[in-house]
């Protein structure tokens, strides 16, 4: 059997932005699908641990009961939004669905709070856009019509699972200031998903690093980006690229990330890492953290 | 000059009429010229649908130009015979971006990487299994992998191979069309060096194209920006980067970094006629001018040119 996640502690308070970073195969997306359970069950299936939202046990809570929860108390923004829409009802429609569904809005009401949330997102004629179809519009556009669904019930927490990734950068860059705008204003907490460390430095309040399953380092921004202390933090900065350092090697990361089916007794990281020590490939480090919050998964931390 | 563009533009018919002729097009390049000298890295960078991966395919005859000249070493493409553009092609060679659906599942490596030397008849035969060899393990592959098939490889292992195939015909010019934005950044860093080695020890220039502005500057020594089938600035990378002129470049650049950016809205769509400038919709510092007026290059400093008539009041 293999095994995705291998025991991923997150916490989340209200009105907080947390980000989830790690590359592809890490287990993001699959995390986010466990907090909703929403995983596809076969093959799927969570064998350990627990969820609580709001000091709730969600663990044996019904299909039924999910439905109330998913849509309204917690939302969810996907990664290709023109997927994730369905093609065959105009996006007012989509949008009012959620409103009279978990609000019991009369179809009036619904109506004009719909083109309230689409003005809201920045869209453009809101009366024109509601009633068309997905493939009417860009890509940008059908994420902001989704992030109105999202935050159309005001949940208490959003979870956006790499919401800019299939766009253009400079729609991204719009994109995340209009999710950051609506959590502040509604104090939503955020779980943003993401592999691209370079937009998570600006838009949150702390920052998980994952690798094959298993958080390797927490804190807020700043620890991760001025005070990485665990050696794939590190290397994650030190690949990326900048113009300004045209001429010298960036540094990679030799190997591969383990796969769900290997057994893994010791550090994750051991065979990628580059400061690997006797140690490291015997037994499996504990996630200590500081009193800052600033947590690391590593026998041999960085200090700086 | 290793390569030439003069002008081109290139239109796909998007409508067509009763007897099959095209009615409407979409205009996915107008205009772009640029040369690359041998050995250098030029850059191209720019969003979806801004004609970026057009200019690369025309570049290396994938595409026929509907207007303008391409010329190799001087050439014009559109005039060689068969032969000369045979013999020609060798030296132009491209690498895709999908590295997934661009090896033939039911090739070997080995028989990948001697077709096209093959096809140019490179090498005698009896030396061509050593020449393979050598390639992958240029490529940072070892001659074990000649024996695999595409799907066992990793992306990253399926981009060197795209590399190496690519490197088989000993090219003068590399056209990159996004080599690694299908791949985590750990894996895009060992590409990266991958390709500025090859570029300094076989002096191979390259036409690097991609979305990423800080992949393109880490690689390149030029850029050209590239906005609804325009170049709308292009330099010297420490030029062009460090502060640049154009809104859309500024845009970019501040994106690219993550931060927050003044534009609104997204790009139009190739298959409408701008009258003016095409970034004018989204454009910050737009007045009624840029609306109607094509946008010329202005030279800024040397080989750092703008298309943009306000380029000195924003800087």
């Amino acid at each position: 059997m293999g095994k995705v996640l291998r025991g991923v502690d997150l916490a989340l308070e209200e009105g907080q932005t947390l980000a989830l970073v790690g590359e592809s195969g890490c287990g993001k997306s699959v995390t986010a699908l466990s907090v909703l359970n929403l995983l596809p069950q076969p093959p799927m299936s969570k064998t350990a641990g627990r969820i609580r939202f709001e000091e709730r046990e969600m663990d044996g809570l019904s299909e039924l009961d999910w439905r109330r929860v998913r849509g309204k108390e917690i939302g969810i923004v996907f990664q290709d939004p023109v997927a994730s829409l369905n093609p065959v009802f105009t996006v007012g429609d989509q949008v009012e669905e959620a409103l009279k569904v978990h609000l019991g809005l009369t179809v009036a009401v619904a109506k004009k709070r719909t083109l309230e949330l689409l003005t809201q997102v920045g869209l453009p004629e809101p009366e024109r856009i509601a009633g068309q179809y997905p493939h009417q519009l860009s890509g940008g556009m059908c994420q902001r019509v989704m992030i109105a669904m999202a935050v159309a019930c005001e949940p208490k927490l959003l979870i956006a699972d790499e919401p800019t990734t299939a766009l253009d950068v400079t729609v991204q860059a719009q994109i995340l200031d209009l999710l950051f705008q609506m959590t502040q204003k509604s104090k939503m907490a955020v779980l943003l998903i993401t592999h691209d460390l370079r937009i998570v430095r600006n838009h949150t309040d702390r920052v998980v690093i994952l690798y094959a399953g298993e958080v390797v380092e927490e804190g807020m921004p700043d620890d991760i980006f001025l005070h990485a202390q665990h050696p794939y933090t590190e290397g994650l900065l030190a690949a990326m690229p900048t113009f300004g350092q045209q001429g010298k090697p960036l540094t990679s990361i030799e190997g591969a990330v383990p796969s769900p089916f290997d057994t893994l007794t010791a550090c994750v990281f051991a065979d990628r890492c580059p400061k690997v020590q006797e140690k490291c490939r015997k037994e499996k480090p504990l996630f200590e953290s500081e009193k800052n919050g600033h947590g690391v998964r590593c026998f041999y931390p960085s200090k700086k | 000059m290793l390569l030439s563009v003069e002008k081109i533009t290139k239109e796909f018919p998007i409508q067509k009429g009763l007897f099959g002729t095209p009615t409407a097009y979409l205009r996915a390049v107008a205009g772009v010229s640029f040369d690359i000298e041998a050995g250098e890295v030029v850059g191209l960078v720019g969003e979806s649908g801004c004609g970026k991966s057009t200019v690369g395919r025309c570049v290396v005859g994938l595409h026929q130009a509907t207007d303008g000249r391409v010329l190799w070493d001087g050439k014009d493409i559109a005039k060689l015979s068969p032969e000369e553009r045979r013999t020609l092609r060798r030296r132009f060679q491209m690498v895709f971006q999908n590295p997934f659906s661009s090896l033939n599942p039911r090739q070997k490596i080995e028989d990948v990487l001697l077709e096209p030397i093959a096809v140019h008849g490179l090498f005698r035969p009896s030396e061509r299994a050593a020449a393979v060899q050598e390639l992958i393990e240029q490529v940072g592959l070892s001659s074990k992998d000649l024996q695999k098939y595409p799907h066992e490889f990793s992306g990253g292992q399926r981009q060197r191979i795209g590399i190496a195939r690519a490197l088989a015909c000993q090219p003068d010019l590399m056209v990159l069309d996004e080599p690694v934005s299908s791949l985590d950044v750990s894996v895009q860093a060992s590409i990266l060096n991958l390709l500025t080695k090859l570029n300094r020890d076989r002096k191979i220039g390259y036409l690097f194209i991609s979305h990423d502005l800080q992949v393109v500057g880490y690689i390149s020594t030029r850029v050209l920006v590239m906005y609804l089938g325009v170049v709308v600035e292009e330099g010297r990378v420490d030029q062009v980067l460090k502060s640049p002129r154009h809104p859309y470049t500024q845009t970019l650049l501040k994106a690219s970094l993550g931060a927050s950016v003044a534009v609104k809205g997204e790009q139009l769509s190739p298959a409408q006629v701008v009258p003016g400038c095409a970034f004018y919709n989204r454009c910050p510092h737009a007045e009624s001018r840029c609306s109607n007026e094509k946008q010329d290059f202005q030279e800024v400093d040397g080989v750092w040119r703008v298309a943009c008539w306000k380029w000195h009041k924003i800087g």
